[in-house]
């Protein structure tokens, strides 16, 4: 393992060359263009075996369909309109279990165009059946490409690892990459037991009449609520071999263990909420963060229990469901389906398109939510 | 942590300098971080670029509001835009300009001019790395030697001999 | 886990002759042995014209009554009347 000092993007292109996928496709789109560029470098330099340039996401997507669904290792980075773009193969991704992996550089949809971080474009693919892993920043990023490969080869279902629009993508920080010898005894080659093969010949993505269609669709529910093992199982190992951790894999505290408020979220604005927390403990405040991480599968019960003592809990997304409850203040909501009691819980879309949110802000929203009173606010 | 925000024009290289500054200040063991404030990406308007250099590890993820320095890279933007904004209370700015300016709000402002040395050294007015010479002489944050190494990574042969010069005579400029 | 998938020759078994309202006949007095039917055929049912040998060693085209839907492609595109699209008998 070297430590750089590169842009987050590179570096992340690096982590999955090491991984050795088979094939990747991709069409460059901003926030994402660099980890496209990146892997594109590494296939002039010979150092990938296949880089198909396409004239656009939904080809891009087919094409890492067709590779995974023929036995290759397949992978592809895209943000926004781009995934947007995606969205019809995204679904048949899922349904017809092949275990591909894409990186999400986060970015606002339009209208009004904008280039910006928020989590819009793959929150919208939530319900596909893909697992979504979203990291804090780019070293974990850099440990979950292994990770989303292992799991997805797993469970047959294709997996995104969700990284914010520049605020990740274009950082240049100090990383450890782990190379391709240490991530090879991590992650085994990839070897269905059913793919396109001229020896075996099947058919795959056939269509289902209406008697089969929902059997089909409440197989992946089931072994994508059960993947919450696998995520976990797969983050525990990764740790025992390059020891680094990331919460339980699926959800992570901070200062939850006397925490009567706590503020819910995921991905970068995560750092700023623990330098909050941290200043407003100073002050005698009982403040948290619980970071998702796995958001889908979501794990209710973990969250349940994380939340069980606060008095009063705040969910901060960049993203939202216009005209309906926020979709990750519905799942932590949702966690408490099973609870006779649950904390007062609040709802606050943040961070849209790039809007900074500053430390100073998680330090309102703490401050906010520490009044006990419910309430549902755009920052 | 010491943040450190970069004022220029797309074009001049802010971005690739705040990127400098990370790397060369990696090199002594401190945590880094730099990164762009993208705005309308054309050439010629008013960019920001921004780094945090500290002895523990940067959580956080946001621009920068309250730098402890700055750096100009284009003096006409003194007009446009309010480079002093936030600078901490101390705070110094070092400014690309044949002139002697005083930044407002600043402790101390630094000038050299970059643009003469650059066009000596590179013939083109790309001031961005001369000015990382200004900037290591005048905070000793970072090392003249892992910049130059730096540079020399970043840009191969000829081009980086004649980076590394202009950096160099920067920084003996504001070094006496 | 179930990977959706089909294996080879499943259509083989779904015998889609009694969906046709139209049958198609042969007249093998006027088939000069083209291929063209043989070509267009979107169900690649009809069979015999072995496009390979010269015109005077190939043998009348013919159709697989299981599988053929009675489109009347076949019909439309023979240039010498050779195939009558006829109501299916029921």
């Amino acid at each position: 393992m070297v430590k750089k000092t590169v842009e987050g993007s590179f570096a992340i292109a690096e982590a999955i060359k090491n991984c050795e996928p088979d094939v990747v496709a991709c069409y460059p789109i901003t926030s994402s263009s660099h980890i496209a560029e990146g892997l594109a470098q590494f296939y002039a330099d010979g150092e990938i075996k296949e880089y198909i340039r396409t004239e656009q996401e939904f080809s891009s997507i087919s094409a890492i369909v067709g590779a995974s669904a023929a036995g290759s290792r397949a992978v592809s980075a895209t943000s926004s309109q781009g995934l947007a773009l995606m969205h019809e193969v995204v679904y048949a991704a899922a349904g017809m279990r092949v275990p591909i992996v894409m990186a999400i550089g986060n970015r606002a949809l339009s209208a009004p165009l904008n280039i910006w971080d928020d989590w819009q474009d793959s929150i919208a693919e939530r319900d596909s059946g893909w697992i979504q892993i979203y990291c804090e920043n780019a070293q974990e990023a850099i440990d979950t490409a292994p990770q989303a490969f292992k799991i997805a080869e797993k469970v047959m279902l294709p997996v995104m690892f969700c990284i914010d629009g520049f605020y990740i993508t274009h950082s240049v920080e100090t990383f450890e990459v782990p190379g391709m010898e240490e991530i090879r005894k991590f992650l085994p080659k990839f070897n269905p037991k059913l793919k396109l093969d001229p020896k075996n010949p099947v058919s795959l993505g056939v269509y289902a009449m209406p008697t089969h269609y929902q059997m089909f669709r409440e197989d992946v529910h089931r072994d994508a609520a059960a993947s919450l093992k696998v995520v976990k199982q797969v983050h525990d190992q990764y740790g025992k071999t390059f020891g680094r951790t990331y919460g339980d894999g699926l959800v992570e505290g901070y200062k939850l263990k006397d925490a009567r408020f706590i503020l819910v979220s995921m991905a970068s604005v995560c750092g700023n909420i623990k330098e909050a927390v941290d200043a407003l403990r100073q002050k005698g405040m009982k403040v948290g963060l619980l970071r998702i991480r796995s958001y889908r599968p979501f794990p209710y019960g973990q969250v349940a229990k994380a939340l069980a003592k606060a008095k009063a809990v705040a969910v901060l997304e960049k993203s939202y469901n216009l005209g309906g409850k926020h979709p990750l203040y519905s799942d932590v909501i949702g966690s408490f389906v099973d609870e006779k009691k649950r904390p007062v819980i609040s709802s606050i879309v943040g961070g849209l398109g790039g809007k900074d949110v500053t430390v100073r802000d998680c330090e309102g929203m703490l401050k906010k939510l520490a009044k006990g009173k419910h309430f549902e606010v755009w920052w | 942590m010491i943040e450190v925000r970069f004022h220029g024009r797309g074009g001049q290289g802010a971005v690739t300098a705040a990127e400098l500054l990370a790397v060369g200040a990696a090199e002594s063991g401190n945590y880094v971080q730099s990164f762009p404030f993208f705005g309308v990406e054309r050439r010629g308007a008013p960019v920001q670029a921004f780094c945090r250099i500290s002895d523990k590890e940067i959580r956080i993820h946001q621009n920068v509001y309250t730098p402890d320095y700055i750096v100009v890279l284009d003096s006409t933007l003194l007009q446009a835009v309010d480079v002093s904004a936030g600078l901490k209370k101390g705070g110094v700015a070092v400014v690309n300009t044949n002139k002697q300016v005083k930044i407002k709000g600043a402790e101390a402002t630094y000038c050299v001019d970059a643009t003469g040395i650059a066009r000596k050294h590179l013939g083109k007015p790309i001031v961005n790395t001369a000015m990382l010479g200004a900037f290591a002489a005048v905070t000793g944050l970072v090392k003249i030697d892992a910049l130059e190494k730096a540079i020399r990574h970043r840009f191969e042969g000829e081009l980086g001999e004649k980076n590394v010069a202009a950096i160099r005579e920067c920084y003996e400029v504001l070094k006496k | 886990m179930i990977i959706p998938h089909a294996k080879v020759g499943s259509s083989l078994k779904n015998k889609t002759g009694g969906w046709r309202s139209q049958k198609p006949i042969f007249n093998p007095e006027l088939c000069k042995k083209c291929g063209l039917c043989q070509l267009h055929c979107p169900e690649n049912c009809i069979s015999g014209v072995e496009m390979d040998k010269k015109v005077e060693e190939r043998s009348v085209a013919k159709t697989d009554y299981d599988f053929c839907k009675g489109c009347g492609i076949c019909a439309k595109v023979c240039p010498f009347g050779a195939i009558k699209m006829v109501e299916e008998e029921k």
